[in-house]
Parts: C-alpha cells; structure tokens; sequence
C-alpha cells in the first residue's frame, strides 16, 4: 500500500492531523490481493461444486454451507472491526480507525445480507421452508438490523464529526448488543428443545476434504473482505478528503464577504492583498501548513 | 451528579404532570394496543390467553417509544439544548435524570398495562418476585438505552425515524427476556425465569454505563 | 517582543485595574460551523467590567461570535482565551461562569415562570434567594409567576430569560440583542441591569442593531463582517501573522 503520491493530496482542514492517504484505490497490494482471492474463488468453487461428495443426509445443499459459514463468520469480523474502530475513534479521534470501521460495516453489512440468503437457500432443501426462528439465523437477522442502524446514522448528511461520533456510540455498542442477542436467542431457542432439524451448522461430522474445503472457504473470504475492506476504506477516506477541503478558501471567502457588504474596505489589520495568490498564502500562515 | 439528575428528573416529571401528554396520549395508545392485539388474534380466547406475555411486553415497548420521543421533544424546543449545556449541569447527571423520569413514567405505564391485560385478557397473575423483578429490570434497561439513543437521534432531523429503527432491535433481546420470564413465573415454574432476570440486569447496567458516559458527547452539537 | 502582548493569566480577578487580565481575548480565532468558517479569524480584547457592542449586517457572524465566548462552539485555530479559560483546549470549562441570552428562549414552555427560573438557577447552583430576586427585579412577581410560559407574550418570555441569567450571577454577560421584543420599561430595565452588572464586577459583550440605545449604553463599539471583527476605537495590535516576509517579530517595535 506504499504508491501514493504524497504530493498531489491536500489535507481536510479539521482539527485532527491526518496521515497522507492514497489517491486512487488501487495500488499493487490491491491487486495481488485480488489475484489470490480470485484464485481461491475459483479452487473453492471447483471443490465445493465437483472435488467433494454430497453429504448423507443433507445431499447436495451441504454445498451451500462453505459458502454460510464462512460469510456468518466474517460478518461478525465484520462487525467486531466496526466495534474496535468506533472505540478507537471515541478514544483517540483516529479518523483512520474510524473509517476502517465504517468500511468494515458495510462490508459486514453484505455479507450478513449473503449469510442470510444462503442460510435461506440451504433451508428450503432440508427443511422444506424459507425461513426457521434457529439461533444462528435470527441473531444473522437481528446483526443485520443492527448494521442497518449504524449505516443510517453514518451516512446522514450532516458534518463528519457528528456523524462519526454519533455513529462510533452505535458501533461501539455493537458488539455488546450482538453478544446479548446472540445469547438471549440462543437461550430462547434451545430451552425449548425444538428439534435437532434446526441444529446450526454442519455439526462435528464433517470432516476430511469437506472440512477442508470449509477451512478453504474461510480463507477465501477471508481474502475477500480484505481487498473489498482496502478498497472501501480508501474510497472513504477520498471521500472524507474532498469534503474537508477548501477550508482555508473558505475562510478567505468569508472575510472578503465583508470587504463587499461593507463598500469600501476599512482598514484591515494587514495590508490589503493586491491578489488572491498573496491572500491565500496570508491565510495559510494562520494555520496548518497546505500543501500547494 | 446526583443532585443534577434529581434535579432533572423532578423538572421531566413536573413537566408531565403539567402538560399530562402521557396520561392522556400515551396511556390510552398502550390500551389502544392491547384492543387491536385483541381484534387481530380472533376472539379465541386460548391464543390471547397464551400470547399474553409477548403481547403485554410488546405494547409496553411501543408505548415505552412514544414516552421517549415525547421526553427529548421537550429538549427540541427553542435553544433548551444550548441552555442545558450552559447550565452547569453534569451530563451523566442529565442522563441519570431524564432516564429516571423515562423510568418512572414507564413502571406508571406498565402498572396499568397490567390491570388491563389482566381485565381484557382475563390473565391470572401468578409468581408476583419474578414478575415484579422482571418489571423492575426491563424497565430500567429501556430506560438507560432509550435515553442514550434518544439523545443521539434528537440532535438530527430525522429523529422521529431513526429513533425506533435504532432502538428496537437493541430492545430485542429485553423484549426475549421479559416475556420468557413472565410466561415462567404465569405458568408457575419461576426457576425457569430468573436467569432471565439476569440477562435484563446486564442489559440494564451495560446501558446505564455507556449513557453516563456518551451521553455528554452526543449533547454536544458536533 | 511586542511590548503589547500580553499573556493572559489564569484565574478570574474581578475589579481588576488596567493591568488584570482582560475578560475575553481573541486572536485570529477560527470557528467553525460544520464546515462553514463562521467566524474566520477574530481579534477582540474586551476588559473587565467593560460593555462591548458588536454591530454589523446580519449573517456577519456576531451570534456567532458571543455562542463561541460562551464556549458552545469550539475554536479551530488561533487563540482564544474567555475569563482565564482557554477556549482551544477546553471550551466546556468557561460555561459556567458566562450568561448567554440568545434569540431563543431557553425555557420550557409548559412549566410556569417560576419553575423556569428556579430549575435553571438551581442548575447553577445559584441560590434560591437569587431566583426569587431576579423575578422580583425582572418585573415577572405576583400573577405572572404561576403562568405557563408558553402562555406569555415574547416580551415577558425574554424577560423569563433574563432573569435566568440574571438569577446565576455570571463573570461575562452575552447578550444577543437583549432589547428586542422588549417594551420601552423592559429596554430601560435592560440597560439598569447590564450597568448594575458591571459596576458589580461582571463584563457584557451584547449585539444590538438598537443603535442609539446600544452605542450610549456601550464603552465601545467592534463592527463584525464577514467573520471578522474591527474595532471601531483602538487601532488593532498586530500580529506574527501581518508581518511582512522577511522581517523577524523582534523587528516590530
């Protein structure tokens, strides 16, 4: 992640200092990260759909789970990166932290969206129905409900600060909200000894090479996340850049507002500036340094 | 801290002993809900009878919803939020306050949720220290965590919104806890219900803690 | 070094001479809203026990101004020091010890004058008796101490306000055109209590576009445009900033 060019990025003009970030989202880590997530696509695509049997009792839908599984797991990764970014803001303002938070929410966000619809497709075959009230899918439901609620406040069209602080008290409180949900369904669900057709997960038969492959499956999207939460990331941070610009233009904007309102210019406490370019670099002296 | 939320919690319940919104607005919704659950599961006495729990707990969130609005609405009002950061007062103190009233307004609310589903629904109480405890705890924790978002969704526009879309799903689990403890403690075997009480009480402490700290934040406009 | 700088001390020390330390100083201050540069490089010194009137157009930034002395907006940049407090570093600390009276009335509609005035004045741990005098001097005792303020007229509502200023007793007065609304007893009553105030020790910064009235009430008079302020009587000091490239600061006399 070493190609950025430092010199073409100004920085936002709030109070956090920023770290010199990329100005294109790709750079070579990107790409050899997409070139090995591709490429494990493909191998765990061949061994999901041909290298490995179908299961016993739930025959070819078992398939379907290399993919739920690890989709249910990085969600939660998901999720905790949310938690641990949003901590990290409240804590040291890192803006950094913040949108790698706000990244990793949205990339969560999605794969939740994955984990439940693959979970559906894996229930119509064995249980005959769409949809089942088990612990792992409900908490899947619930997890997304919360997501959604966190990408609601962050995306309001508001100023940064108030929306990544507003938004990092809901992330923070993520992983405490998923933790008492998960164990209040869990609870929920198993006191009543509803039968074992809504046991999650393959269960501790599985084994040999479709273990393997679900081994597999982790790291591929393991992969995955990490080249979307990249690219996801810096797009953010673009994002964040081109807002906090201009403030120096902006405050020279505002004083000259004055000048105009009032005719003719009083005296101001420094010599009147013959041109913008001499405005610009007085204004610049006032505060941190832009580069130009 | 505490003189600040006595403080505040007096002036919230004054100013609903004055302006009664709950009393004539809010109560008469939470009967609404009981009625129309009524309409909506058929007459069948055997089904309201068994969904009694779940229903009771629902009303009591819907309405518990309306009793927060109302509680920031009143901070919406012309520059109060600049005046409550000016005053001097401790924010954890505020927050304490507002959801002491929240609280207090809530038990008033389900007291006659009570009397209502034991009148519409013909419900026989049973297992009165698990029900009361459960009461007691759930209404502490939609309190704290209703203060605490509602204080993050009232500085936006949109608040009226996004306050239920962020609040219900984090009031899942208390809505989980209290019914299975009342269906415990109505069918007579309270053991199954107290771990119950257990969760709602982390529930409550988890949100009583991150209200007396992010509240102070969240007041402030940036 | 520039003889006339001077370094702001800590500490409050009311009724101070000419060589306290000034109640509010401003130094090329910066202060944002959102993103907008509402303020954009403010220089203001105002004394102790001095009455400062900020004039200028509307949107010039002066509401601006007296929500950043009372330390609801933070400063970006430059300095800003507010009874001893620095309002970079901290700017929740000055609260307590300043007043604000904005356009909006602070107060809760539903509940009667009283109420208003004791639940704020008790908030600032001011005392009761203070409460209960501030309504007397306000004009708000007898019948109009038990009515909803939500009933009042606008007049009487700012008056409510005043006196919850007035009822905590605050270092720095900032007044956001106190005289509007008000009736011409109410505007008399305005001026008695900001001379009272500062004969008592206290410092007032107001905004008015009331002019007349204003600038014979005021010690001094600053203009703010565009977010920037100019002092209508003493010639600004100049800054590090205004000086000309190439020359060193020690090179200003």
């Amino acid at each position: 992640m070493t190609t950025q060019s430092n010199a073409t990025t100004s920085r936002p003009g709030g109070a956090t200092a920023p770290e010199v970030g990329p100005t294109s989202t790709g750079s070579k880590a990107t790409r050899v990260l997409g070139i090995l997530a591709l490429a494990a696509v493909a191998l765990l695509v061949l061994l999901g759909l041909w290298w490995t049997p179908a299961d016993v009792i739930q025959d070819e839908s078992v398939r379907i789970l290399y993919v739920h599984v690890p989709a249910a797991t990085l969600a939660y990764l998901g999720c905790f990166l949310t938690s641990l970014g949003s901590l990290m803001y409240l804590w040291k303002k890192s803006r950094w932290w913040e949108l790698v938070g706000y990244a990793a929410a949205e990339i969560a966000a999605i794969f939740t969206a994955v984990t439940l619809v693959t979970g559906m497709l894996w229930g119509r075959p064995t249980w005959g129905v769409f949809w089942v009230w088990d612990a792992r899918l409900t908490s899947t439901a619930m997890l997304m409900l919360l997501l959604l609620g966190y990408l609601a406040v962050r995306r309001l069209p508001a100023d940064y600060h108030v929306r990544a602080q507003r938004a990092s008290i809901i992330g923070l409180l993520l992983v405490p909200n998923v933790i008492i949900v998960r164990q209040s369904v869990q609870w929920w669900r198993t006191l009543h000894q509803e039968a074992s057709l809504f046991a999650d997960g393959p269960g501790a038969t599985i084994e040999g090479i479709m273990l393997f492959t679900l081994v597999f499956g982790f790291v591929t999207f393991q992969l995955i996340f990490a080249w979307l939460l990249v690219h996801r990331f810096r797009l953010a941070w673009l994002e964040e850049q081109v807002a906090g610009q201009g403030l120096t233009a902006a405050i020279a904007e505002r004083r000259a507002e004055g000048r105009s309102a009032s005719g003719a210019a009083p005296a101001p406490i420094a010599p009147p500036p013959a041109a913008p370019s001499e405005l610009v670099h007085r204004a610049s002296t006032t505060g941190p340094e832009v580069a130009s | 801290m505490w003189h600040d939320a006595l403080l505040v919690a007096g002036k919230d319940l004054r100013l609903e002993v004055r302006s009664r919104v709950a009393l004539n607005q809010i109560v008469p919704f939470a009967l609404l809900v009981l009625v129309l659950f009524a309409f909506a599961l058929d007459p069948d006495r055997g089904l309201l009878e068994r969904a009694t729990p779940g229903l009771y707990w629902v009303a009591v969130l819907f309405s518990g919803l309306l009793a927060l609005q109302r509680a920031f609405t009143v901070e919406a009002a012309d520059g109060n939020r600049d005046a409550l950061r000016l005053s001097g007062l401790d924010p954890a103190g505020i927050f304490l306050g507002k959801a002491m009233a929240v609280g207090v307004q809530l038990l008033v609310l389900e007291v006659l949720l009570g009397i209502g589903v034991a009148v519409l629904y013909t419900t026989q109480f049973a297992g009165w220290p698990l029900l009361l405890a459960t009461v007691g705890v759930a209404t502490v924790g939609i309190a704290a965590a209703g203060t605490l978002y509602g204080v993050l969704a009232a500085g936006l526009r949109v608040r009226e919104t996004l306050l239920p879309l962020l609040l219900l799903p984090v009031l899942a689990p208390v809505l989980i806890g209290s019914t299975r403890a009342f269906e415990a403690a109505l069918a007579g075997a309270p053991a199954e219900g107290w771990p119950w009480v257990g969760l709602l009480a982390v529930f409550a402490v988890l949100y009583i803690l991150a209200g007396v700290l992010g509240f102070g934040p969240l007041l402030e406009e940036s | 070094m520039d003889p006339t700088e001077t370094v702001a001390e800590p500490g409050p020390s009311p009724g101070g001479g000419p060589s306290a330390a000034p109640a509010v100083r401003l130094r090329r201050a910066v202060a944002l809203l959102g993103s907008f540069p509402a303020l954009a490089g403010v220089d203001l010194e105002v004394d102790r026990q001095e009455i400062v009137l900020l004039r200028g157009p509307n949107g010039a930034g002066k509401t601006t101004l007296l929500r950043t002395l009372a330390g609801l907006v933070p400063v970006t940049q430059g300095e800003a020091t507010v009874l001893g407090i620095d309002l970079v570093r901290d700017h929740k600390a000055v609260r307590p010890k300043v007043g604000l009276l904005g356009h909006a009335t602070g107060l809760y509609d539903e509940l009667t004058v009283a109420d208003n005035v004791r639940f704020w004045c008790r908030a600032a741990r001011a005392r009761a008796v203070d409460a209960d005098a501030a309504m007397v001097r306000l004009g708000l005792d007898g019948r109009l101490r038990n009515v909803a303020v939500g009933r009042l007229s606008a007049g009487q509502r700012r008056r409510t306000s005043l006196a919850c200023l007035v009822a905590r007793r605050p270092e720095l007065w900032l007044l956001d055109e106190p005289h509007a609304g008000l009736d011409q007893e109410g505007r008399d009553l305005v001026d008695h209590l900001v001379r009272d105030a500062t004969a008592a020790g206290a410092t007032v910064v107001m905004s008015s576009h009331e002019l007349d009235r204003a600038v014979a009430l005021a010690d001094r008079t600053v203009t703010v445009t565009g977010g920037t302020t100019e002092d209508d009587a003493r010639p600004p000091v100049p800054g590090p900033a205004e000086i000309p490239e190439g020359q060193d600061s020690t090179d200003v006399a």
